[in-house]
């Protein structure tokens, strides 16, 4: 039992690292008052593009960081346009899915060598493997934690620090007061548009490694629809969250655990409860989502930041 | 001298036509310079894409196929967005009106006239989708609760309902494990005109004429322009918000739903993966581009599902990604967001003296 629960958990830990990352970068974007629905067109770039560089080059290290470019470009291309340019930011983050789903599509198909057609699908490349840290991974249960790729390694730090800066350092105050009252941060001499810029590029950035952590770590390779839809559930475990970084991780255990589980019935061969096991995590982000904003009308500050997704001017209301 | 955005006291028509103009055009020009880094030739990519499209009249069929489900679902969220309602659930909203028909056409039609199938079935679909398109306006307006991430989560939930049913309860017994539902009896196929283009279209053309009079020559239509012009002067004047926007989105949601069970009846003729295709996605954006206009939200919806079908075309013609469709959907959208500043705003140069003079 208790190793089957222990390979359970590990599943779960490697299928929610890339589900971490891109909601700790999704929090941090929300908490300056922008909302990025490009997130799944982000991730699956990410995933190609670090996907070609390692099969081209075999570094890992340059793969990551060619993700964190374009997570880099493409974010900065909806920041330019909902927060310079004021557009509607569920159409800017819409035409960014959109167009990163087809062009990392594109990119699977004309990135690859010559002799695989140009395609990238099929093909092998280096990968992060598992590393078992001596000792602690010999703990049952809990050994699972230490039994992980670098990448997931990397975010147990990333999530306290993440919390700290944002509700322990100036910047983080700053951030969030952007986020949730533009008008008195503007007054109070913070740079709201360059606060956002920062904040929604940061996000990306960590949005774009999350896709690299699928294409070569989770699922090694390239695949269409690599994602199988993980940019969306994020915007639920944003949500689940409670736009805090230290819950992200909550969250991403229940989505990923709801996975490991399915695939265990699958093997046995009993399909009809897993895609009502799958709705579940929607119907409780909904739930939660009823009760913080039932909370907050009683004065409890626990929601959404107040200017999501409202563009900010100067000398207007 | 610095250069500042002044407001528009009346939004600029010039503007209105201009931008999407200039942002095809841009866009063009951007994947133009794309297809040219991977040495392929973009004016004969974009002549086939044109003649993979609407080149023949099989293949404009093809288009129609792809652009009812983007005309009526553009139309529902072009309501919803009126009132500054940012409904993204229409996707659900599809995907729950196309279940709620299979379950007439499947179950109910042995027990009923045959006449009354379609009809059931569609009044079923369009209930369905008001139904889930009712939930977030709810929700909303009641609890004040995010409407966008309500209707989006709904639109999981929808799918996997569909998903449970069709790889469960529902599934052919003689299907050889295929993922669906057996085949409607006849009595529940809305007819086709020509290749699988069918009379959906009428409807879809019918509904835009319908909501273009509401919106433009009734008092409702009033009504809903000034909540979305301004809430509060409207609230002011006696408009009643809260039951206008939930009777918009029922309206907008059964209209997405109609699409679902059109693409169940007329289409696949069964419910099966692929019911939701992105249609309810690409719905904003048709909703969007046509400013929100339901008779210009039938052309811009044409002109998408071409996009759609041109990829395809060109993956089989000359052997490049059929998503090349979607990234010049993508493409295009960004000069237009960014454009779109324009029609609200207008750029004002100052001059250091004027300033000085302030």
């Amino acid at each position: 039992m208790i190793v089957l629960l222990t390979s359970i958990l590990a599943i779960t830990l490697r299928a929610g690292t890339s589900l971490i990352y891109a909601t700790i970068g999704e929090i941090y974007t929300e908490r300056s008052g922008v909302l990025n629905l490009g997130l799944e067109g982000m991730m699956l770039v990410g995933a190609v593009s670090s996907f070609a560089t390692v099969y081209y080059t075999g570094s890992l290290s340059l793969a990551v960081f060619v993700a964190m470019l374009t997570g880099v470009l493409l974010s900065s291309i909806h920041a330019f346009l909902s927060i310079t340019m004021r557009a509607n930011q569920v159409v800017s983050g819409l035409s960014i899915t959109l167009f990163g789903t087809g062009f990392a599509s594109f990119l699977g198909q004309r990135l690859g060598p010559e002799s695989n057609g140009r395609y990238l699908i099929g093909l092998i490349g280096e990968k992060f493997t598992p590393i078992a840290i001596p000792g602690l991974s010999k703990i049952p249960l809990l050994g699972a934690l230490f039994n992980q790729d670098l990448l997931t390694y990397i975010v147990y730090l990333i999530i306290p620090i993440a919390w700290f800066y944002m509700f322990k350092t100036k910047n983080g105050l700053n951030l969030r007061a952007v986020g949730e009252n533009p008008q008195t941060a503007d007054a109070m001499g913070i740079d709201v548009l360059k606060t956002r810029y920062l904040y929604t590029i940061i996000g990306g950035t960590l949005v774009a490694i999350g896709g690299a952590h699928l294409s070569l770590a989770y699922a090694p390779g390239w695949s269409e629809n690599i994602t199988g839809g993980r940019g969306w559930i994020v915007i639920a475990l944003v949500i689940f969250s409670m736009w805090n970084p230290s819950r992200a991780i909550w969250g991403a255990l229940l989505f990923g655990g709801i996975n490991a589980v399915q695939f265990r019935l699958q093997a046995s061969g009993t399909n009809i409860p897993a895609s009502f096991l799958n709705m579940l995590p929607y119907l409780a982000t909904i739930i939660a989502l009823v009760v913080m904003t039932w909370l907050e009308n009683f004065g409890k500050k626990v929601g959404a930041p107040a200017a999501l997704a409202t563009p900010y001017m100067r000398g207007e209301k | 001298m610095r250069i500042i955005f002044e407001k528009r006291n009346t939004i600029s028509k010039k503007a209105i036509l201009l931008v999407p103009v200039f942002s095809f055009i841009v866009s063009l020009f951007l994947i133009g310079i794309l297809l040219l880094i991977f040495k392929t030739n973009p004016f004969l990519t974009y002549a086939s894409m044109y003649v993979g499209a609407f080149g023949t009249w099989m293949n404009f069929t093809e288009t129609l196929v792809k652009a009812i489900p983007l005309m009526l679902t553009g139309i529902g969220v072009g309501l919803a967005f009126r009132l500054r309602f940012w409904n993204i659930g229409a996707e659900g909203q599809l995907v729950f009106g196309g279940v709620i028909a299979t379950w007439v056409a499947l179950f109910w039609s042995p027990f009923i006239p045959a006449w009354m199938v379609l009809p059931l079935a569609i009044i079923a679909g369009m209930i369905a989708g008001a139904l889930w398109a009712g939930i977030p306006a709810v929700l909303k307006v009641s609890l004040n609760v995010d409407e966008t991430l309500v209707s989006l989560m709904l639109n999981y939930v929808a799918i996997m309902i569909a998903q449970g049913l069709y790889y469960g309860p529902w599934r052919d017994p003689d299907g050889f494990g295929f993922p669906g539902t057996k085949l409607f009896p006849q009595i529940a196929w809305l007819p086709r005109f020509s290749g699988r283009a069918h009379y959906g279209l009428l409807f879809a053309v019918l509904i835009a004429l319908i909501m273009w009079v509401i919106l433009n020559r009734t008092k409702w239509g009033f009504e809903l322009k000034m909540i979305g012009r301004n809430p509060r002067a409207a609230s002011v004047m006696g408009v009643r918000i809260g039951s206008n926007i939930i009777i918009a989105l029922l309206v907008s949601g059964a209209i997405s739903g109609m699409a679902g069970v059109f693409e169940v009846t007329a289409i696949s003729h069964r419910l099966q993966q692929g019911l939701s295709m992105g249609y309810g996605y690409t719905a904003i954006i048709v909703a969007w581009m046509a400013q929100l206009n339901p008779i210009a939200s039938l052309f811009v919806a044409i002109l998408m599902a071409g996009l759609l079908v041109g990829g395809d075309q060109v993956q089989m013609m000359m052997g490049l990604p059929a998503a090349m469709g979607l990234v010049l959907q993508g493409m295009i959208l960004f000069p237009m967001l960014a454009g779109s500043l324009f029609t609200d705003f207008k750029l004002k140069v100052i001059s250091n003296k004027e300033e000085a003079g302030v």
